[in-house]
């Protein structure tokens, strides 16, 4: 076994890799249904067909929420532990939330333009996702350079940390700015108020995106684990070499 | 020297390995330094020297390995230990802008000392910098500079001393002025380790030597009974013939 | 001498290293009053820039003072915060403070202390000439102003010495710096300004409750978040 191996490690190559084997037919097939259930759903009276836009963006932003928790939780295991192993999920999450978000980003225009006639308004909605864009964006770019080790590593932990718990901080404060946003149709205080057939259609999506979320995770933190043990291996070739 | 068996060594290593993304600096380092002792670690450039020291230190993380200083795990016991522990760096550890006193203030008060004003009429007559000590440290020669960060490093009066190429920079008057310091300083209670790639300092003043190569110490010997001119052909072949 | 247990040797406490820290940071200030004159003249030309680039009629300033102001101590801020803690590099320091006993969360409520103070004395210095300027009375909202400006600062301060530890110790370290904090520091801002705006119209605080209670909150983050991390961005 190569430096880079624990016991942390092993097991979360043996979780991850079962839910890639899991996850990744699951999210195959619920995009599949999310798509009929889209295409199916109830057309919104004032918006059309454009209204669709929605199940994706908001399955989008739910599973950005989603990846960036676990960056962050990741990135506290990292500090405590430090095993390499939480660090490649964490940038895993962070990436894969980056992804999630900027579907948000362009999504939101696309579903805006039909509507409110303009590509970008800067509603609480799309302003907080746009900063939160910004903070990891700010974690992917910072590893780079950080210089030599582990240091981006824990620089990236400690952004990953401070950058979640300051979500529900730009959410509230932004909100507070601006109100041009549909009025929260599903985290609204009296419920959901949605008609019941767009709210399973809404699920269904949820879940295929959540899936599609949770396997790209998985994927890309094995491929940064790989990444390690190849440069391992690279380092013990060279120095048999030496010797 | 000291008596066996009172206390446990002053620092135990095994196994000890360090790595920065695919370079290795620290190959599996296994040393033990009973208290009291002055050990020189002698190696050349890039041997890992400057790394090993820091993770004694508690300043770095080892990625592998057991490492004990005075009887503690560094990464546990954080504050109690670095009371007890001083560190030279080729770094100054000093603010250029404030005079030598203003530094050594600063540091007693950081160390939480009680006699603060004594110990630095102490430690400034030790190093014999007493006449200088309203002048800025910017004003200072190396070699000042060097006595000044002794005296800061004295000032808890640690158990452990270690130093990190102290002769760096220095003329061979100023190399002199610093050895006959450590000679002083080194009273039997205090232990002692000491970086350097000039094999001649390191044998004047040392108990104990050890050769540090390629990230793995790979000769020790007491000090004292060596013969320099013996030595010095055996560490260049154990260097590589790297000077 | 034979080597046998010694006395515990003290562990400062964590205001006594806390207080350590701020009084070095202001000597050292005063002795070369590096991060005061670099932060005045920035703030001063931020508002010199937008003065020349636009023609605020009264009505025009009025909404928009709180923002201007606020983009100036950002901009002085940041400057401040990036030159404190390049000192600290320079000398080595930064290693030499996680050295000691200290607890790095007195460490950083030191800096985060001191760089109040400096953010504050420029911000003293900058009102003024905010008054100046934009022809702006600010006499009767003086006592909400200064209670906006304080609370801010102190948020944007902590985010700002967490981050400046974290950018001083990577390449491209002036771009580094705005890249993590401005993002993060958005909730503080935004509610700065608000609150600000508030205090310069001359209403009573009372009214912007919720926004100067979303300040306190984001302060008090930002406090204990630094105060938990400081440690980890010091080590090696």
């Amino acid at each position: 076994m190569t430096e880079t191996g624990s016991k942390v490690q092993d097991r979360m190559d043996l979780i991850l890799s079962r839910l890639r084997t899991v996850a990744a037919p699951l999210a195959g097939l619920g995009l599949l249904l999310a798509a009929a259930a889209i295409l199916r759903a109830p057309e919104e009276e004032a918006q059309g067909i454009v209204q669709k836009i929605f199940y994706a963006h908001v399955a989008s932003a739910v599973s950005s929420y989603l990846s960036f928790f676990i960056t962050c939780a990741a990135s506290v295991l990292y500090l405590w532990k430090r095993d390499r192993a939480w660090d490649f999920l964490a940038l895993a999450s962070a990436e894969v939330g980056v992804v999630f978000c900027s579907a948000v980003l362009v999504s939101g225009p696309f579903w805006g333009k039909p509507i409110w006639g303009t590509w970008w308004t800067w509603d609480a909605r799309l302003t907080s996702t746009l900063i939160l864009w910004l903070v990891y964006v700010g974690y992917l770019l910072l590893r780079p350079f950080a210089g030599e080790g582990e240091r981006g590593a824990r620089f990236a932990a400690v952004v990953g940390i401070v950058g979640f718990v300051n979500i529900p901080l730009i959410h509230f404060s932004v909100k507070w700015l601006r109100t041009l946003h549909p009025k929260p149709i599903v985290l609204n205080a009296q419920g959901p108020q949605l008609p019941p057939e767009m709210m399973t259609t809404l699920y269904i999506t949820l879940g295929a995106f959540t899936l599609l979320a949770i396997t790209f995770i998985a994927v890309r933190a094995e491929i940064e684990r790989l990444r390690d043990l190849a440069s391992a291996m690279r380092r013990h070739a060279t120095k048999g070499e030496a010797r | 020297m000291s008596v066996p068996g009172v206390l446990g060594p002053a620092l135990r290593a095994r196994g000890l390995r360090k790595s920065f993304g695919a370079r290795v600096a620290l190959d599996g380092i296994d040393l033990e330094v009973p208290r009291g002792v002055f050990l020189t670690l002698v190696g050349p450039n890039g041997a890992g020297k400057t790394t090993l020291l820091k993770i004694l230190a508690g300043l770095s993380r080892p990625s592998a390995g057991e490492v004990w200083v005075l009887g503690t795990d560094p990464r546990r016991e954080g504050a109690r230990l670095r009371a007890r522990m001083g560190f030279i760096s080729h770094e100054p550890y000093l603010y250029a802008d404030l005079s030598a006193e203003e530094n050594l203030r600063f540091f007693a008060s950081l160390y939480g000392l009680r006699r603060a004003e004594e110990r630095i009429d102490e430690v400034l007559a030790r190093v014999d910098l007493a006449s200088r000590r309203g002048d800025p440290v910017r004003a200072f020669s190396r070699g000042m500079t060097q006595r000044l960060a002794i005296a800061r490093a004295l000032l808890h009066d640690p158990e452990l001393l270690l130093l990190d190429e102290p002769t760096t920079g220095l003329d061979d008057r100023a190399v002199g002025i610093l050895v006959d310091l450590l000679g002083a300083i080194h009273d039997g209670a205090r232990t002692l380790v000491l970086t350097t790639h000039r094999l001649d300092v390191g044998l004047r003043i040392a108990d104990r030597v050890a050769v540090l190569a390629g990230g793995r110490v790979v000769h020790e010997a007491d000090a004292r009974s060596v013969d320099p001119s013996a030595f010095a052909p055996m560490y260049a072949s154990l260097c590589g013939g790297v000077p | 001498m034979t080597a046998t247990a010694r006395a515990e040797p003290p562990v400062p406490s964590f205001l006594g290293a806390m207080i350590a820290v701020i009084r070095k940071d202001l000597r050292l200030e005063w002795r070369t009053r590096e991060v005061f004159t670099a932060t005045l003249v920035f703030a001063a030309l931020v508002l010199l820039t937008m003065n020349f680039s636009f023609e605020p009629g009264q009505h025009a300033v009025e909404d928009m003072a709180a923002g201007l102001l606020w983009v100036a101590f950002v901009f002085a801020g940041m400057l401040g915060f990036s030159r404190s803690l390049l000192a600290e590099k320079e000398g080595g320091c930064l290693d030499a403070l996680y050295l000691s006993p200290a607890d790095p969360g007195a460490i950083f409520l030191g800096k985060v202390a001191s760089n109040v103070i400096f953010l504050a004395v420029t911000e003293a210095a900058v009102l003024p000439l905010f008054a100046v300027l934009f022809n702006y009375p600010l006499g009767r909202a003086f006592p909400g102003v200064i209670v906006a400006i304080g609370l801010g600062s102190v948020g944007f301060v902590a985010a700002g010495t967490l981050f400046a530890a974290i950018s001083t110790q990577m390449r491209v370290r002036e771009v580094m710096l705005p890249l993590l904090l401005l993002p993060v520091s958005v909730p503080v801002l935004i509610a700065s300004v608000r609150v600000t705006q508030t205090a310069l119209a001359g209403h009573a605080l009372s009214g912007a409750l919720a926004w100067i209670g979303l300040l306190v909150l984001c302060d008090a983050l930002f406090l204990v978040a630094g105060m938990l991390l400081f440690g980890y961005v010091l080590e090696d």
